[in-house]
């Protein structure tokens, strides 16, 4: 007995050294971008691809703010693209990032959005008081920008205290999108570009005007191994090619 | 570093775990005295599809939870149309999360347990007049007993530790969904480490006090 157990030990440890492990090639790119840019930067990655043949491109969407923990954390990424200043202005500030080498390269607009047929009848941002409106999708603020806008615009209209019963956060733009298209919220704030994606599943109701306009900052991380690479991906999506791509899904140009 | 902060996570967590336990506890006996009792064509498909929680990864069955209680799910819009119930972003919605997951546990371990009670000492109960409740309460039960309490205990730990169909279906709500599990991944989200190391703290300790209280309930006291 004891000694099947050994050569099943030893055949298990042998396979487990066998198995080759995951060593990041040269020519691999990790971009870390922002969930509200899953869409376009989707159709950006064949498209540079396309362009510059043999590179490995790795697209890392989450939150802003969690994709700046993981670099902090030392996660391997090249390009960083956060949907607000603030993520890339802690990054610049923790030494990750240069100041001079990032980039504005997109806007976008936040807005109140509904299920298709509207079941709570939302009219307006101030409607979100009454009795009939239950639960309001909003990103977590600590983490996605998103919410964060959310929070700052209700928070200047005196809004945010009363309604934060109400709130189902979420973990990133693009699952609140997903409550509303599941018609699991009966509102919610998304960027227009969310409501491109989801077709006619998902009504704007109204866009929040903000203090600072949605802003998108690109840039390449100091310790990036492929910093060549990644600063031609970074040229790619601020050149014109990368500009119609994000205009198509709804973007506007700095 | 405000000790209060860990305390509503740990009590929420505390009690889904605890109403979930309860719930597999009776459905998966009920669902083991079924199968070990009884023979009926599809026996051994109904007894993979009580298993299959344990094995699915915990995201499948939240969107299979999703697509069923969800708002336009089959059940969910039953629920709200003649109960006025929504389980999305609740923590009865949670609890329902946490029974599936525990379920296949208590169940298995039940099954065996049952498995081996003897069918003479049941048998003999019939002869003395009790009825099948009875031989079920005072004979097959008590035997199982112990295979019953150690699922329901695994049960409880599996519990405890629900995260991924929790999040697809209760959300992750302060105060409201976020049980110990989730609020260490939003500790660990937002940075706040401090945070985070109370929390691992406590479901650490929890989980000790857990492991053993089963070894002592279940050594042998003969």
């Amino acid at each position: 007995m004891k000694r099947i157990i050994h050569i099943a030990l030893a055949i298990i440890v042998a396979a487990v050294l066998a198995v080759p492990a995951p060593v990041a090639r040269a020519e691999a790119l990790v971009v870390s971008a922002a969930a509200s840019l899953t869409t376009a930067f989707k159709d950006i990655e064949p498209a540079f691809k396309a362009a510059h043949p043999g590179v490995d491109v790795v697209m890392n969407f989450a939150s802003s703010g969690v994709l700046y923990r993981q670099i902090e954390r030392g996660a391997p990424a090249d390009v960083y693209a956060s949907a607000n200043p603030k993520w890339m202005q802690k990054a610049v500030k923790s030494g990750f990032v240069s100041g001079d080498a990032v980039k504005i390269f997109a806007h976008n607009v936040l807005v109140l959005a509904v299920p298709a047929g509207n079941p709570a009848g939302v009219k307006t941002l101030s409607d979100l008081t009454d009795n009939g409106v239950k639960r309001i999708g909003i990103g977590t603020p600590e983490t996605v920008p998103a919410g964060q806008y959310a929070e700052s615009a209700l928070t200047a209209m005196g809004m945010y205290a009363r309604l934060k019963p109400r709130f189902i956060f979420c973990e990133t733009v693009r699952q609140v999108l997903d409550y509303l298209s599941r018609d699991e919220v009966d509102c919610g704030f998304v960027y227009r570009t969310d409501t491109v994606k989801a077709g006619d599943k998902v009504v704007i109701i109204q866009e929040i005007s903000l203090e600072k306009p949605v802003t998108y900052p690109i840039a390449v991380l100091k310790e990036s191994a492929v910093s060549n690479l990644a600063q031609l991906f970074v040229d790619f999506v601020t050149g014109s090619e990368g500009m119609i791509l994000l205009e198509a899904q709804g973007f506007k140009r700095p | 570093m405000d000790l209060l902060k860990p305390g509503l996570p740990l009590w929420l967590t505390l009690k889904i775990a605890g109403l979930a336990t309860a719930a597999a506890l009776i459905l998966g006996v009920a669902m083991a005295y079924i199968l070990t009792r009884r023979r009926f064509p599809g026996r051994d498909v109904v007894d993979a599809l009580c298993t299959l929680p344990l094995v699915m990864p915990p995201t499948v069955l939240g969107y299979y939870l999703l697509v069923f209680i969800g708002r336009r799910g089959i059940l969910g819009q039953w629920l709200q149309e003649t109960l006025g119930i929504t389980l999305m972003f609740s923590w009865q919605g949670a609890t329902v999360a946490a029974t599936v997951v525990a379920f296949p546990l208590v169940f298995k371990s039940a099954r065996a347990a049952l498995e081996g009670v003897s069918k003479q000492y049941e048998d003999a109960a019939r002869t003395l007049g009790q009825n099948e409740w009875a031989v079920f309460l005072r004979v097959s039960f008590p035997l199982a007993f112990r295979g019953v309490l150690a699922g329901a205990m695994l049960a409880f730990a599996r519990a405890m530790g629900e995260f991924g169909a929790t999040l697809m279906i209760a959300g992750n709500l302060p105060g409201r969904t976020q049980t110990l599990s989730l609020a260490v991944y939003s500790a660990v989200q937002a940075g706040d480490d401090g945070l985070a190391n109370a929390l691992v703290v406590v479901i650490s300790l929890v989980c000790l006090v857990i492991l053993v209280s089963t070894s002592r309930l279940l050594k042998p006291n003969f």
